[in-house]
């Protein structure tokens, strides 16, 4: 009789943070993220590092925070010019909230290699 | 004016009730829930609360003159009825802020809820809250970090914190107990965390756990390449241990320690609090012999008020139940009392049990812990109720699933994640709970397999402390 097991291997995997866990959002999903990040009156934040890297604190501004921006094509365009940019770095967008100097949401958006 | 010693036993109304009194910004406010033996008058019980709570005695005695007491004496200025009650009824008492010791809360408790709870007059008290004035508040160095300082130290960002505690919770070596601590946090947890039972007993002394625990946090962090902790239960028989614990954690470069405050006791809290302070260490707060204290409705100490407290006090998360789990907790309640954990300015609101406009200034925030009888399918309602300030803990739900405790905690990331997606999205996510989670589970076999585990399970017993609304 073949061995049949019902217990899976769990294998870990190397993930960044929030929505690491989830398949990569599509185009949609992330416009609605932004959208929400913009709605919390948050300002939104491009950064990018070097995947050797990605456990720093500090990762690369992408420009300077995007303070006001209401426009979620702009947004958009931002974090595809810094993937096109630095197309072997993760690139994660920064809600930005200065009320309570944290970051509201944070999630990376394109994987470096 | 001078006054004549007058030996004897005066009512406690003619000094202690006054119904005139507009109580000062700096006085400390305190609603008790007072049920009186037959016969003696509201007023009566009440004054006698006051004055037994702060500088009264049963007698008269001559070296009251020696001072002046009008200053020093706690005022019952206010009696309200209970809402559908028509025993107890509600005194609130203002105490000058000089009848307490700076930055402590040990003080503050040993007036409010010290004698007066076993008055003869009395057949039961609760204390239901406590409106700290801010020239006390600002005495207290509260929590040790706060909220935003941990979200920087851990990198956790958008999202609540997920958590689970060690199981068994008792009986482990420190090798085996490391090992369940690695397959948890590499499987997707930002933390574990000692059960409150786990000191240093014989089959696991603190320094072996802590030293596997380490390297287990290590070697997840390595792995996955996300922050990583474990609360590091310091609490011990004596000040003296605990600090050395502290130390040992720190030295092995672990982020978190962890306190149970109410059976350890304020004062020893406070000075952990303070060590963390100063050495860098984030805190996490268990609360043993909560339950006895806070869960009759006409007798003991509201949570609320421990709560505060404990913000007070210092720690950077606290339990505060689950609301949906297997243990006690009114939604509305437990939604009050996170606010005063969380929140700058808490609003006067019955609705949701805070007596009093709370005021905590530049204090920092506490995280609301939810653990106790939670899994995957309660996920939806837990991200709604709590909010992104909270650290969600699943026991059973992480170890019980069938492939282990890994895959356990990615069951639980990949749904925690899916419901913040979905609610930063617009979707209402305790309405479309079930189509998010089983949406969320095509991509993840563990979580298919943790909603199939756990989808018959419920805790739906009535609670035994209401909030007083009708």
């Amino acid at each position: 009789m073949p061995f049949k097991s019902t217990v899976g291997d769990y294998q870990t995997v190397a993930t960044l943070e929030t929505f690491g866990f989830l398949p990569p959002m599509t185009q949609d999903e992330i416009y609605d993220q932004i959208a929400y990040i913009i709605a919390q009156g948050w300002s939104p934040l491009v950064e990018h590092v070097h995947p050797s890297r990605s456990m720093a604190t500090y990762w690369s501004y992408w420009k300077l925070p995007f303070f006001g921006e209401k426009d979620l094509g702009v947004i958009v365009s931002e974090l595809e010019a810094c993937h096109r940019a630095y197309p072997d770095h993760h690139v994660r967008l920064v809600g930005y909230d200065a009320y309570t100097q944290s970051q509201g949401s944070c999630f990376v958006v394109f994987e470096g290699r | 004016m001078s006054k004549k010693y007058d030996a004897g036993v005066k009512e406690y109304r003619d000094t202690y009730w006054t119904p005139d009194y507009v109580p000062l910004d700096t006085d400390l406010l305190a609603c008790f829930k007072c049920t009186g033996q037959e016969g003696v008058p509201k007023e009566e019980v009440a004054a006698a609360v006051a004055a037994e709570s702060s500088t009264g005695t049963w007698s008269t005695v001559w070296s009251e003159l020696l001072t002046d007491l009008d200053f020093y004496k706690g005022r019952c200025y206010r009696i309200e009825d209970v809402p559908g009650d028509k025993e107890s009824f509600y005194a609130f008492i203002a105490y000058p802020l000089d009848l307490f010791e700076e930055g402590s809360i040990t003080n503050v408790l040993t007036s409010l809820v010290g004698n007066v709870f076993g008055f003869k007059a009395l057949r039961h008290l609760r204390l239901e809250d406590i409106r700290f004035p801010m020239a006390f508040i600002k005495t207290c160095m509260g929590p040790p970090n706060g909220i935003v300082v941990e979200r920087d130290r851990m990198n956790k960002y958008g999202r609540p914190l997920l958590g689970c505690t060690i199981k068994p919770k008792l009986g482990l070596s420190g090798k085996n107990y490391g090992r369940v601590v690695y397959e948890c946090l590499r499987g997707g947890l930002d933390f574990t965390k000692d059960d409150e039972n786990i000191n240093s007993q014989p089959f696991q002394r603190w320094q072996n756990r802590f030293e596997f625990v380490a390297e287990a946090v290590k070697l997840s962090e390595q792995e996955t390449g996300e922050k990583k902790g474990h609360y590091l239960n310091c609490t011990a028989a004596t000040p003296e241990e605990m600090y050395e614990r502290a130390e040992f954690a720190k030295e092995l470069g672990q982020p978190i320690i962890m306190h149970d405050y109410i059976t350890g006791g304020f004062t020893a809290n406070t000075g952990l609090a303070k060590w963390c302070r100063k050495n860098g260490m984030l805190l996490h707060i268990h609360r043993a012999m909560h339950a006895v204290i806070d869960r009759h409705p006409k007798h003991g100490i509201h949570f609320r008020v421990l709560a505060k407290c404990l913000r007070l006090s210092g720690g950077d998360q606290l339990h505060t139940g689950t609301v949906v789990g297997k243990l006690e907790g009114d939604r509305q309640s437990t939604l009050g009392y996170i606010d005063q954990l969380r929140e700058s300015f808490v609003p006067e609101d019955r609705s949701r049990g805070n007596f009093f406009d709370q005021d905590w200034g530049s204090m920092g925030g506490v995280f609301a812990v939810a653990s106790g009888g939670i899994h995957v399918w309660h996920m939806p309602a837990l991200v709604s109720i709590f909010g992104d300030d909270s650290v969600l803990q699943f026991g059973g739900g992480t170890h019980g699933h069938p492939w282990g405790s890994a895959a356990g905690a990615a069951a639980n990331r990949v749904a925690l994640e899916a419901c913040v997606k979905a609610r930063n999205a617009g979707r209402e996510i305790e309405r479309e709970g079930r189509d998010i989670l089983l949406e969320a589970a095509k991509h993840s076999p563990e979580l298919a397999i943790a909603l199939e585990t756990w989808k018959e399970i419920k805790f739906e017993f009535d609670t035994v402390d209401k909030l007083d609304v009708q």
